[in-house]
């Protein structure tokens, strides 16, 4: 075991530096770009926790892991303890560990941020995730006493999965409906390969399952069953179907040939391994020249995609600057470095095409930032007289998503606000007794860590609720 | 998995699958439509449920082979399975409740429009269809038809009924008066002429659309289609429009998006792909 070290060595050790694949090799393919820290680097890394007596970084975490005994068990060697500290907080580490915005969530808590650089808290916990996934054996745990109530969960994205594990934990039976053919929502269709492997997305789901979880793919909430349906058969529910409707831009051109939503251009890549094609068999085009309007991290994810498709060009369109940019930085460095071309303070007007109706161009304005508008962030303004032709083949617009109507247009007496998002109380309760709902469906597009804290606040509820129901039938 | 109950060839390359789908056989109205993925490397493709036994739990599908996962779908046999199945998904067809109605196939079309005569029928709608095809080999679900009210077969060839298009036989009955809706389902050329048909009569026209798809549950926005100068999503707001505010030059452009992938993966299917990842590499466009 090694010996306790003072703080003094401690804050000696500087921030240790993720392993990566070189940025002109990864460019070109689809494996992740993070390598993963070696034992040595996360025991190294470890030690520069001063644990702290009141550790702030915990409370800057959306489900609550305690950040500080994790890397403590870490750091003393105890890896199986480690891991089992994370997993009891937090039902998908591997995935956070890898794509958590950890820079404005806990590590921007860490005192060591002030005087050098927080502890690299997602590569510790994406450390520990990986070594839990690889010992599986070790963390075998009782199953617990069965409850006798049974839950469904709409959706098994990040706050679906969350809320299982959670339910599973407590003795519940749970069933998870998912639209699609594949569990993991955002996970396996928006999010990239070389960000998050899906062989990770699957063994964590594999995790949930063998703790009791069950998965039924192709079930459409709203279509093969409605949430009525659900709640005769269901003694709770808790609806994570995300957000489900792209947005478009509204300009003109945004039907020619080679405009994607972000959400048809990663599903594609992604869940459907277009990259493959004609191994796979679904297509996706492979623009020289692609231009994707947003700056968030669908944008990044879309862009970077766009150059291991095999983009000569892949470029960024953002109508703010860099300061704004809401992408996670690791994701914005990284694409810089592969790269991608940054078009800042520019906002399209037009697609324009060819006499074929294929994409030639994106006809943008400049901007300049004016006043803060309602989100606190400077208002862009169009420059008079700024037009020009951005030259292009493909077209990806990743400026949001908005709520999916499929589900509450069949469950009309669901309470919702003006922009059709669930309405839900402190406990993520709707205004329907027993139905619980969490993550987009009610934020509009957020992350996959918000996502995942109001799958464990509901869990958390709907265990209350199921106690007292069950309390009350006594 | 969701295994062939039977198969069925009904024209050249029409084939017909009896599927088991025991949820989607039980609640599918006419119109709506399933996603099926063959395999796990397949696409995922929309198709129209042309009939449905809930007793048997049997959902009907009616396949025209086409590319390289139409081809592969059509060559199922009975015990052979298909991977996922996701639906009912898309509106019910709006319907009528008396008077008289006009249904018009085209070709596979025509398998989507049996359940619509069918369901207009059983309201007690007077049912007259148009059905058309090539020749007369590719003329499809006539005797069913048959049963739900008159019925006016036109080839292309004249090698059976009316010589000439669906629309040459529907300008006469539309002439005659006394149609208060039409509904179309075919190729999308077809569709847009039936649609060019009845609006000087005045008379509301549905057709059913088939843009590219993916999710089918809105999320991916593949299949946006122009209706009367909104963009609208077929897999959600559909799939079947107004026909006289459809954007019918739109949906035939975007529908020939992925038309060169589509040769290249027939061609690899057929052997003529040593290499898939060279053949990526060539140039789309």
């Amino acid at each position: 075991m090694p010996e306790k070290i003072s703080t003094k060595q401690r804050l000696q050790i500087s921030r240790q530096k993720m392993p990566e694949q070189k940025s002109a090799a990864r460019a070109a393919n689809f494996e992740e770009v993070n390598l993963g820290f070696t034992e040595q680097l996360a025991l190294l890394e470890a030690e520069r926790c001063l644990q702290c007596k009141d550790p702030r970084c915990m409370a800057g975490c959306p489900v609550g892991v305690h950040i500080s005994t994790f890397i403590d068990l870490l750091a003393a060697g105890k890896i199986a303890e480690a891991a089992r500290s994370l997993l009891c907080d937090n039902a998908l580490p591997g995935v956070t560990g890898r794509v958590c915005p950890q820079e404005t969530q806990c590590e921007i808590e860490c005192v060591r941020a002030a005087k050098s650089q927080p502890v690299g808290i997602g590569y510790l916990e994406r450390y520990v995730a990986d070594w839990a996934r690889a010992h599986r054996d070790q963390l075998a745990s009782a199953p617990p006493a069965a409850s006798g109530r049974r839950v469904a969960i709409v959706g098994s994205g990040p706050a679906g999965l969350t809320a299982a594990g959670e339910l599973a934990r407590r003795g519940h039976e749970v069933i998870i409906y998912e639209a699609l053919h594949k569990p993991g929502g955002v996970l396996v269709y928006g999010i990239p390969e070389f960000r998050l492997p899906k062989k990770i997305v699957q063994q964590e789901v594999q995790r949930l399952e063998e703790a009791g979880v069950k998965i039924e793919c192709n079930v459409v909430i709203g279509r093969t069953y409605t949430v009525p349906e659900l709640r005769e058969r269901f003694d709770a529910i808790f609806i994570a179907n995300g957000a489900g409707l792209p947005v478009f831009m509204e300009v003109p051109g945004e039907n020619l040939k080679g405009v994607y939503s972000a959400n048809e251009y990663l599903t594609r890549v992604n869940l459907m391994a277009a990259y493959r094609f004609p191994q796979s068999d679904t297509p996706v085009l492979q623009g020289k020249y692609v231009a994707v309007v947003g700056g968030g991290n669908v944008a990044m994810d879309a862009v970077r995609t766009a150059k291991r498709l095999g983009a000569r060009d892949a470029m960024i369109v953002y109508r703010r600057t860099a300061k704004e940019l809401p992408a996670r930085a690791e994701e914005v460095h990284h694409a810089g470095e592969e790269g991608i071309r940054f078009e800042f303070l520019t906002a399209p007007v037009e697609v324009v095409g060819n006499e074929k109706r294929w994409v030639t161009g994106l006809k943008c304005v400049r901007m300049q930032l004016g006043a803060p508008d309602a989100s606190g962030r400077a208002r862009p303004e169009p420059i008079p007289g700024s037009e020009f032709i951005l030259p292009c083949d493909t077209v990806v617009v990743a400026i949001g998503t908005r709520a999916n109507p499929l589900l509450t247009a069949t469950c009309p007496e669901l309470k919702l606000n003006k922009y059709g998002n669930l309405v839900v109380d402190e406990n993520g309760m709707t205004n329907l007794p027993g139905v619980f709902a969490g993550g987009d469906i009610v934020r509009g597009a957020a992350t996959v860590i918000l996502a995942m804290g109001d799958g464990k606040r509901a869990a958390k509820a709907m265990d209350e609720y199921l106690q007292r129901a069950t309390a009350a039938k006594a | 998995m969701h295994s062939i109950l039977n198969r069925q060839p009904l024209s050249p390359n029409v084939t017909r699958l009896d599927v088991n789908a025991p949820r989607i056989a039980q609640i599918r109205q006419p119109g709506q439509f399933v996603i099926v993925r063959l395999a796990e490397n397949s696409e995922r493709i929309p198709l129209t449920i042309a009939d449905a036994n809930p007793a048997t739990g049997a959902i009907t599908l009616v396949i025209q082979a086409v590319g390289k996962s139409t081809r592969e779908l059509v060559a199922l046999k009975p015990g052979d399975a298909i991977r996922d199945i996701v639906g009912p998904l898309g509106h019910a067809t709006e319907m009528i409740g008396s008077g008289r109605a006009l249904c018009i196939g085209g070709g596979v079309g025509t398998a989507v429009v049996h359940p619509i005569a069918r369901g207009l029928q059983e309201r007690g709608v007077q049912v007259t269809s148009i059905i058309g095809g090539r020749s007369r080999e590719w003329v499809v679900f006539e005797p069913e038809l048959r049963r739900l009210g008159e019925v006016v077969v036109c080839t292309d060839d004249g090698s059976y009924g009316r010589k000439g298009f669906v629309t040459d036989a529907a300008r006469d009955i539309l002439g005659g008066g006394g149609i208060q809706i039409v509904y179309a389902v075919g190729p999308v050329p077809m569709m847009r002429a039936v649609a060019a048909l009845t609006r000087p009569f005045g008379v509301r026209t549905i057709v059913s659309l088939n843009p590219v798809m993916i999710d089918g549950t809105g999320m991916c926005g593949g299949c946006r289609v122009t209706v009367g100068n909104q963009t609208r999503f077929a897999c959600v707001d559909g799939p079947e429009f107004d026909g006289h505010q459809v954007n019918f030059d739109e949906l035939l452009d975007r529908l020939s998006t992925y038309r060169e992938f589509e040769q290249r993966a027939l061609a690899c299917a057929e052997g003529a792909c040593r290499l898939g990842i060279a053949v990526v590499e060539s140039s789309t466009r």
